[in-house]
């Protein structure tokens, strides 16, 4: 059983929600209030991680951030440290690839609060601020705890594109998932199997809890669950 | 566009305390003229689509309109430099589903508008508002445990709590059944007398501007096409595109005959016949005109029962449809030489007195003073 790599996860899971959720909070609630010619092209942009496979990902950000490249060549000289290889280098790689999981549920979620209530609480005299933090947040929180779920459960889970910035260092990037599969590759079933296992209920718990949570949410307010 | 005419004198009276004038192109075209004075009651009536709660939402500051003016109690709201935000303007704003928010109980609904007060103000203006609104007792409930009548209410005290400067109503009976909208009449009526602010409201049921309007807009295609008191427009839409919306159905060409001063009177060729109708000197004798009667002009019975009609206008007509619906009838008749048809309902006693059937000929009498004739081709 490797600590260091699921201590090294959740971490990694930590920062990521920590400065995700805010910054795609803003993005989301305003891709959902607003219409305009390109929203269909930056919403595929912004769902891409989706669909690509983590290796291509991967591939993009060690050119993009790589020592040879003019951005890490940039960083390199800034921090005397480069992005790739370590833990940096996957924060950043896992805040790209998380983009969708944190970004759709919120979108979503602010859809769904109706016109009506978003005019009124602008001739209440509200401010855009106060209108978020007291109309818009307790409406919308299910798809925020879902998005924070998703893309925390998706850090501890993802592989490929960490395997690519960040290979296997012990402590700086070896993750709960890549420990996983060195210990397989050793040939060590118990402790891979203790690992999957945590994951595992792991994954099931939060699911079940976030499920639950937007559930009874739905049923007190008269809303569609989100 | 506004018709100008016999409501001429009516709108020079009206203190223009909101006034508005949009033109707009796009994304949907408007072209508006409305004004309403403090403590009177505006319908803005017009079928759905027509951009009258656009206009609302508008006036509210929750659009932006390509160009015009929008003005509240001498303070320009919108203009070609200037675009005051919703929180600037304070309106009393109630949308079509209210727009109560679902995680507040009503009493936090109606201090959510009053924020810039302080707690204990709040609080008190809150709760004599929900007492005004004769919500006492209902004050914990969340939205979802209230009924569509006591919603409207707790909508209509939070957006009267924060001393607004114009109540907007969009279609602010829609939502509820018949016989809670008959309540909410009668309450509306009663608010109307306290509120020394203009009340504008959005609605598609003449009936509604009818009973509770001082003054109504007739809007359709994005275009006011006639303000004035309600039963005037009732009875002399400006053109046909009003006269369709107020619910007219019997739509005539014909041409100026003659003027009849000592009657008067102005005679007017329908096909073969000659109408009578009410004195239009202005109108040159041959002029082709536009011409319309409201289905309570058409009488069956006036010639047996020889009711003071003050010219007879007596059409041979043939029933050409019948359609009976409940104690109604509904009636398609031909008049020789003419091709569109004049329609009416009647009770279904009068029919079976009548003895009216598909195909067969009977006579109506239109009533002279309710025909009226356009001022032009518009």
């Amino acid at each position: 059983m490797d600590w260091t790599a699921l201590w090294l996860s959740l971490q990694l899971g930590f920062i990521t929600i920590l400065l995700l959720i805010p910054a795609a909070l803003f993005g989301a609630r305003w891709l959902a209030y607003h219409r305009f010619t390109g929203k269909p092209l930056l919403e595929a942009l912004l769902a891409v991680p989706l669909v690509l496979p983590p290796t291509v990902v991967g591939y993009y950000l060690l050119v993009v951030l790589g020592a040879q490249s003019p951005v890490g060549h940039w960083i390199m000289h800034w921090t005397g440290q480069p992005l790739v290889f370590h833990f940096s280098g996957l924060v950043i790689a896992s805040l790209i690839v998380n983009i969708p999981f944190a970004v759709q549920p919120m979108q979503r979620a602010f859809e769904a609060i109706p016109q009506d209530i978003r005019d009124a609480a602008a001739c209440c005299g509200m401010s855009s601020w106060r209108s978020l933090l007291t109309v818009e947040l307790p409406l919308a929180w299910p798809g925020v705890l879902t998005a924070m779920v998703l893309s925390f459960a998706h850090t501890l889970g993802e592989f490929g594109v960490v395997l690519m910035v960040g290979g296997s260092l012990p402590g700086e990037t070896r993750t709960i998932a890549i420990s996983i599969y060195d210990r397989v590759q050793a040939s060590d079933f118990d402790a891979a199997g203790q690992m999957s296992l945590i994951l595992l209920v792991f994954s099931i718990t939060v699911l079940a809890l976030t499920n639950g949570l937007s559930g009874r949410f739905g049923r007190r307010h008269g809303y569609p669950e989100i | 566009m506004a018709c100008q005419g016999v409501l001429e004198e009516g709108m020079a009276t009206l203190k223009s305390d909101l006034r508005l004038q949009i033109q707009q192109t796009s994304p949907i075209p408007l072209f508006a003229d409305l004004e309403c004075a403090a403590g009177h009651l505006l319908a803005l009536v017009g079928p759905s689509g027509s951009g009258k709660s656009t206009l609302l939402r508008m006036i509210a500051g929750l659009s932006r309109p390509q160009s015009g003016h929008i003005a509240c109690g001498g303070q320009v709201w919108f203009d070609d430099n200037n675009h005051m935000t919703p929180q600037q303007r304070r309106t009393g704003y109630v949308p079509q589903h209210y727009g109560l928010f679902p995680h507040m109980s009503a009493l936090e609904n109606v201090k959510a508008g009053l924020h810039h007060l302080a707690n204990s103000e709040q609080l008190k203006r809150a709760r004599e508002w929900l007492a005004r609104m004769h919500l006492d007792g209902l004050q914990q409930r969340k939205p979802s445990e209230l009924s569509g009548g006591q919603q409207q209410r707790v909508a209509v005290a939070r957006a009267l709590a924060g001393d607004p400067s114009i109540l907007l109503l969009d279609e602010p009976f829609s939502a509820v059944d018949s016989s809670t909208r008959e309540k909410l009449y009668s309450e509306l009526a009663e608010l109307k007398h306290q509120l020394r602010i203009p009340i504008i409201m959005v609605t598609h049921d003449l009936n509604e501007a009818l009973m509770l309007a001082d003054h109504m807009t007739l809007i359709n295609h994005g275009r006011t096409l006639q303000s004035g008191v309600p039963r005037d427009i009732m009875v002399h839409p400006c053109n046909e595109a009003a006269a369709q919306l107020v619910g007219m159905r019997n739509l005539f060409d014909g041409e100026i005959i003659e003027h009849d001063a000592g009657q008067s009177s102005t005679r007017l060729r329908l096909g073969a016949h000659v109408l009578d109708s009410p004195y239009r000197p202005e109108l040159t004798p041959g002029t082709s005109v536009r011409w319309v009667i409201p289905d309570n002009g058409v009488r069956f019975r006036a010639i047996s029962r020889a009711e003071s009609v003050t010219s007879c206008n007596r059409l041979e007509v043939m029933v050409s449809k019948l359609l009976t619906l409940g104690d109604e009838v509904r009636l398609s008749m031909q008049i020789d030489n003419v091709s569109a048809p004049l329609l009416a309902n009647i009770p279904l006693r009068l029919a079976t007195e009548l003895n009216l059937a598909a195909r067969q000929r009977t006579a109506v009498v239109l009533r002279a003073e309710d025909i009226h004739i356009f001022a032009s081709h518009e």
